[in-house]
């Protein structure tokens, strides 16, 4: 028969395996890797908004974060698989809604489905596209090599210069807009996202649905208004 | 009323189909969707035309037979089936296109008409209760919280119609499903055979071809029972301590 292969013959031996690549089970992989996800641009935001206190508070964050050692890199790891199990299953979602749909109404109804629900995949490929930049933007540094160069003196220790990184980068116009146009695409995945994965985890109801609704669209736009303050504030006050 | 219908014609299930216009002239406005197809299929007879086949049986609203997308929505305009959808529900003159469900694991076996055989696969693989029914017992014999009895209630209204996953862009049927794994699970009669049920009803889904929820939410919309999307939520949940509790080994 059609559908889910994975569920039926090659896993049958293993219950766990049988439970993840069943429909619901890959509906809640994506879920909780999504809601790890969640947790990492929450934090992110969180360290991110220590450029508002001045470079040595920024600086300050950056060299804590470094000097976790080891442990950045199981965190590093560990978002990593989540973002590699995310996409496949998603990807592995929708082969099989393809397969389940073979010919679409001649007239089209959107029958209560939201912009936000309908381009997951499309806001998820750009978000993964901009994540990619944004590594070797602020990270490895292969946009801007300059940026390698760049230290500072805190606490009488050398230390690379943060702060001063994200200045220059973000005093280019084009850099900027980029990232502000993908943190609204991250906003438009999570305003139906964070609502969807309660749904996914069965933690809703009738009463409260529409409350996580609510509540996911204030968060995500939230998320979006943090991130976006940080470029727009270095554009317009240098 | 007059209007114009542009109806999906297939001669089989492995044949390609086709949009044709028919009119349909002095319709009275409260003619059913159904019966205003009777009188079409009249006139189309009287010129020699094949009849528009369609699925119907109770013609109450109570049956879930009458399988048709109507502009696009299963069942058409408003809250109902197809057999309580009425005339005057439209403009006159107005263009109507009709459809069968899509959703591949509906094969169309002809024009309008549908296999929805798959959902009583499903029903079959655990939409039950393995118990002995006997005589009826006393109403008052196991207390049911009121709360739990309306939840219930309102799951078991679901009549099969296949509407829900006529109307998900991924063909999904998990409200169906939901609908069904929630209303027996809920009940004391029911619940010995929780975890089992939501198994293997998944897995018949599964196997039968339908899509993944991705909580779009259409078949709430459609769905002439009116039973909430919250009710695959509960499947989710249900699903997932089944399948926790298997992976353990700690089902029946
Ligand atoms: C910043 C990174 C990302 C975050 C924080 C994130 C977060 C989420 C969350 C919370 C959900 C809801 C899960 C649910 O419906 O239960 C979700 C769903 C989804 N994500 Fe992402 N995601 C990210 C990246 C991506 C990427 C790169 C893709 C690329 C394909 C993607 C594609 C999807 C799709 C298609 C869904 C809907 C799945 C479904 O409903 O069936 N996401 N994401
Ligand atoms: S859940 Fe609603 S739409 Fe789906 S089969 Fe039951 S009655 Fe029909
Ligand atoms: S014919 Fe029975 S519900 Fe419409």
């Amino acid at each position: 028969m059609a559908g889910h292969a994975p569920s039926s013959s090659a896993a049958a031996g293993f219950p766990v395996l049988r439970w993840f690549f069943s429909s619901l089970g890959k509906k809640t992989v994506v879920a909780v890797t999504g809601l790890v996800l969640v947790g990492f641009v929450t934090g992110h935001l969180l360290g991110n908004l220590t450029f508002f206190f001045g470079p040595d508070a920024m600086n300050t964050y950056a060299m804590k974060l470094q000097a976790l050692g080891p442990l950045l890199w199981v965190v590093r790891i560990g978002l990593l698989v989540a973002v590699g199990l995310h996409i496949v299953f998603t990807m592995l979602l929708w082969k099989e809604n393809q397969a389940a749909t073979p010919q679409k109404y001649a007239v089209k109804a959107p029958m209560k489905t939201t912009i936000f629900a309908r381009t997951m995949r499309l806001t998820g490929l750009i978000v993964l596209a901009f994540v990619a930049f944004h590594l070797a933007h602020f990270t490895l540094w292969l946009v801007n090599p300059a940026f390698a160069g760049y230290q500072t003196l805190l606490n009488g220790h050398e230390v690379h210069d943060v702060y001063r990184m994200v200045v220059v980068g973000f005093q280019n116009p084009f850099v900027s807009g980029f990232y502000i146009l993908s943190l609204a695409l991250v906003a438009f995945h999570l305003s139906h996202g964070v609502a969807s994965l309660f749904q996914t985890l069965g933690l809703t109801n009738q009463t409260l649905r529409p409350k996580f609704e609510f509540l996911a669209r204030i968060f995500a736009w939230t998320l979006f208004v943090g991130y976006s303050a940080i470029p727009v504030s270095i554009l317009f006050y240098g | 009323m007059n209007f114009t219908l542009r109806v999906w014609r297939q001669d089989g299930p492995e044949t390609a189909g086709r949009f044709e216009e028919y009119p349909a002239r002095n319709i009275p406005d409260e003619a059913s969707f159904l019966e205003m197809l009777d009188l079409v299929n009249e006139d189309l007879i009287g010129k020699g035309i094949e009849p528009v086949e369609f699925d119907h049986d109770c013609r109450e609203g109570i049956c879930g037979t009458c399988s048709l997308t109507i502009d696009g929505v299963p069942h058409g305009p408003g809250r109902g089936t197809t057999c309580q959808l009425y005339m005057r529900s439209f403009r006159e003159g107005e263009v109507i296109v009709i459809e069968p469900f899509r959703a591949t694991p509906f094969p169309i076996l002809r024009d309008l008409t549908v296999d929805r055989g798959a959902f009583d696969t499903i029903i079959q693989s655990g939409g039950f209760i393995s118990e002995r029914s006997g005589s009826a017992p006393d109403a008052n014999a196991v207390p049911i919280p009121k709360t739990i009895a309306d939840l219930a209630m309102d799951a078991a209204s679901c009549i099969g119609c296949g509407a829900c996953a006529a109307a998900c862009p991924n063909s999904s049927a998990m409200l169906f499903v939901g609908a069904k794994v929630s209303h027996l699970g809920l009940l004391p009669q029911g619940k010995p055979e929780k975890n089992r049920r939501a198994l293997s009803m998944v897995r018949s889904m599964d196997e039968a071809g339908f899509g993944n929820c991705s909580n779009y939410y259409a078949c709430e919309a459609v769905c002439p029972a009116s039973i909430p999307a919250s009710f695959i939520a509960s499947l989710n949940r249900q699903y997932a301590v089944a399948a926790a509790k298997e992976t353990v080994g700690a089902t029946l």
